[in-house]
């Protein structure tokens, strides 16, 4: 039974279905405690990103802050918007919101306590960044933080609305 | 034949189905991690710790695929042999997860292993963490329904993983059942959907049930838990309170008390741009809960106790990581965010980032019901069988477990040059958190400077210098505490560590590090831990080589973080997803 299971997903790999995502049906809270479906993330047919991070994670936090200094810079120049979803557990949830207006970050955070989006959008370790056309799909990413990455990301978006 | 036969013809009705629907999709991600173990006895890896396992290879491969409402997932593991510090019985090869499910938006039901939480988890949370080789996911079935907007039930029924053992019947661990219900106010009532007061109510119930084999203890075969919590919210402030209680429920992890188990947790936080402040409060009395009376450690766990900590993720403060105690503890969190506004004479041209907090983790206050002529325990065995101790609700114990005072900054100093500066001041009770008997309290301070240096827009540097000053001094080492336990002193006295990373492109990336415990008591413990790293990265790809010592402890190389155990030798890691 369980040889079959395989073969019938290697099956489906290989002549079916077409691989990488778009969104996936999985339901998170914002940080005012709202459900959001993820299959309905939208930016106005502009192009978006979603980010994973985590409070625990130091470079995650490096990321954003650096994403947080050009966020309003990038929004005028091409209109992109940014999702943080953050993979923190119950020890962080209450947390978060505090966390995230004390360091002055405009996103809009998405909580993902049970790794639901991470693990059907197959996030192993953060930080991982996507980048999504206006029409949901992902066309970019990247995983781990240096200091300067955003320029790549920001590179990429630029592609997207010329 | 006939079975292969039946695949075949299954594939062929599937795969001509799906390839009708091309709105299928599928995507997966790979990870192998190997690793080659050489003998390093200064550092205690002896050919017999080894136990001629020079290699660890650690390996998963999960594919999804979705159509639809309909998703189903498999996942293979292989631990040829498992790696250094993880659990024996991981060795092995096979489907570790497989489920499928179906949610239209108003009822979703999932066959097979499901990860999920209740609230907080206090009663009921299965998840995976690969960098610890835990999985507790229940092998079973689960049942949302959102009879109307704002409403969520749930019931889950199953078994849950333990490492490779089997499902069947005739295993002795238990069965677990919950039902849980979640009210969102602000999205059920109309007039409160935009309203400044927000409010959201939830509700759980969770019970094992396992067979009794134990001669000595009359152990109650049905052991059952309930939960509540209040979210509440109003404008900028924000309260949330969750609180269980579970009825008797002796086991081999509480010394096979009687005494019932609590556990509240409550937070009041406040937030505005640029400033954010929340108080943690939390109390837990013996609140493992476990589908094996049987089971120690982190075994067969259905509840999860979230600590109330700050975590940090540099190697130094690493070192002194608390845990939280499920026995019982009393615990509190404060935690400011500030942004100093940039253009400012304190905040500076882009502004500066302060992060204060403060931890504290006390016991519970405990008072024993003993027979007469009975010893006091202590608090953490010795009243087997009996209800054990009466303990006042708002009283906090006497012994200190851990506290954490630290004071983190960052601030770009200008377009090339960034500073991250962190002070901790950190107590530890080692006896308790690591339970090493006789073990000295550790009283330290560690400080710590992480400096990025953007050299062109494509290629930068970064490096970090941290030190721990311990309260125990350098050739003082107690010999009745060294007999005590023989890791007494192991990462004992002070600390100095330095790394460098470089990269190019956020592609490639090359790190130099060294941690050196110069200052422990016994001389033959000033070890070093050296390591080199060179990794590439390509959108979703990793490929990291490591060579060095390791020590044990959360390490943080290119940008991720992960939990690892004392090693010495040559890591390869792989990651991919597509």
């Amino acid at each position: 039974m369980k040889k079959t299971l395989v073969m019938l997903f290697l099956s489906v790999l290989f002549l079916g279905a077409k691989a990488q995502s778009e969104l996936p049906n999985v339901t998170l809270k914002n940080l005012d405690g709202e459900a959001v479906n993820i299959t309905e993330l939208h930016n106005d047919g502009k192009p978006f990103v979603m980010t994973f991070w985590a409070t625990w994670c130091a470079p995650c936090v490096k990321e954003h802050n650096a994403l947080s200094e050009v966020y309003q810079d990038w929004q005028e120049e091409t209109g992109v918007k940014i999702f943080a979803v953050t993979i923190d557990d119950s020890r962080s949830t209450p947390r978060i919101k505090p966390f995230v207006e004390g360091k002055g970050w405009e996103f809009d955070v998405l909580l993902d306590v049970n790794k639901d989006l991470a693990r059907a959008m197959n996030v192993s370790n953060p930080p991982h960044t996507f980048l999504f056309d206006g029409n949901g799909k992902v066309v970019y990413q990247h995983t781990g933080y240096f200091d300067g990455a955003e320029e790549e990301l920001y590179e990429e978006i630029l592609k997207l609305v010329e | 034949m006939k079975r292969f036969l039946l695949s075949l013809a299954l594939v062929f009705c599937a795969t001509s189905l799906f390839a009708q629907l091309d709105n299928s999709q599928v995507n997966g991600s790979f990870q192998v991690d190997g690793q080659y173990y050489q003998v390093d006895e200064a550092i205690g890896i002896t050919e017999e710790s080894i136990k001629g396992n020079k290699f660890g290879i650690a390996g998963f491969g999960k594919i999804n695929y979705s159509l639809g409402n309909f998703s189903a997932g498999i996942r293979y593991e292989a631990y040829l042999p498992q790696l250094s510090g993880f659990d024996t019985r991981l060795q092995g090869v096979g489907l570790a997860n497989y489920h499928a499910s179906y949610d239209n938006g108003t009822i979703g039901i999932t066959v097979g292993d499901i990860y999920d939480q209740f609230g907080n988890g206090f009663i009921f949370r299965t998840y995976e963490e690969w960098s610890l080789g835990f999985d507790n996911s229940l092998r079973g079935m689960r049942i949302i329904y959102r009879p109307a907007a704002g409403v969520t039930l749930k019931a889950v029924y199953g078994k849950q993983r333990f490492y490779w053992a089997s499902y069947a019947a005739t295993e002795s661990r238990g069965l677990v059942r919950g039902i849980d219900g979640e009210w969102d106010l602000n999205q059920s009532i109309e007039a409160m959907s935009s309203s400044k007061f927000r409010a959201s109510v939830g509700g759980s119930f969770v019970s094992k049930y396992q067979k009794n084999t134990n001669t000595t203890y009359t152990i109650p075969e049905n052991v059952g838990a309930f939960d509540g919590r209040i979210n509440l919210g109003y404008g900028r402030f924000a309260f949330t309170t969750e609180y269980a209680h579970k009825i008797n429920d002796p086991s081999a992890f509480n010394n096979y008390t009687y005494h019932e188990g609590q556990a509240l947790l409550s937070s009041l936080s406040y937030s505005q741009k640029g400033f954010g402040v929340i108080l943690q409060v939390k109390r837990v009395d013996n609140m493992s809960f476990k589908s094996d009376y049987k089971g120690v450690k982190n075994d067969l766990d259905i509840n999860f106790i979230p600590p109330i900590n700050y975590t940090h993720t540099h190697s130094l403060p690493a070192i002194y990581t608390y845990a939280t105690q499920p026995l019982g503890e009393m615990a509190m969190q404060l935690q400011v965010n500030y942004t100093i506004p940039k253009n400012t004479i304190i905040g500076g041209k882009y502004g500066t980032k302060i992060t204060l907090d403060f931890s504290q983790v006390n016991d519970i206050k405990r008072n024993y019901i003993l027979e007469e002529g009975q010893a006091a325990p202590s608090h953490i065995s010795g009243y087997n069988g009996t209800l054990g101790y009466t303990s006042p609700f708002f009283a906090v114990g006497d012994r200190k477990f851990f506290h954490d005072f630290n004071i983190e900054l960052e601030r770009r100093l200008n377009k090339k040059w960034k500073l991250i500066a962190q002070y901790i001041n950190l107590y530890y009770d080692m006896e308790t958190i690591e339970n090493h008997p006789g073990a000295e309290v550790v009283k330290a301070n560690i400080g710590f400077i992480d400096l990025s240096y953007r050299i062109t827009s494509k290629q930068s540097i970064r490096m970090e210098l941290q030190h721990l000053w311990d309260n125990v001094t350098a050739g003082k080492a107690d010999m009745e505490k060294v007999n005590g336990h023989p890791d007494n002193y192991k990462k004992r006295g002070n600390w100095a560590a330095a790394l460098v990373e470089y990269s190019i492109g956020a592609k490639w990336f090359v790190s130099v590090g060294d941690k050196w415990n110069y200052g422990n008591p016994i001389e033959g413990n000033r070890d070093h831990y050296y390591s080199a790293s060179l990794g590439y990265i390509k959108e979703s790809t990793r490929i990291t080589l490591t060579g060095g010592r390791q020590s044990e402890g959360m390490v943080c190389v290119g940008g991720v973080c992960r939990v690892v155990p004392a090693s010495s030798g040559i890591s390869l890691s792989i990651t991919t997803s597509f």
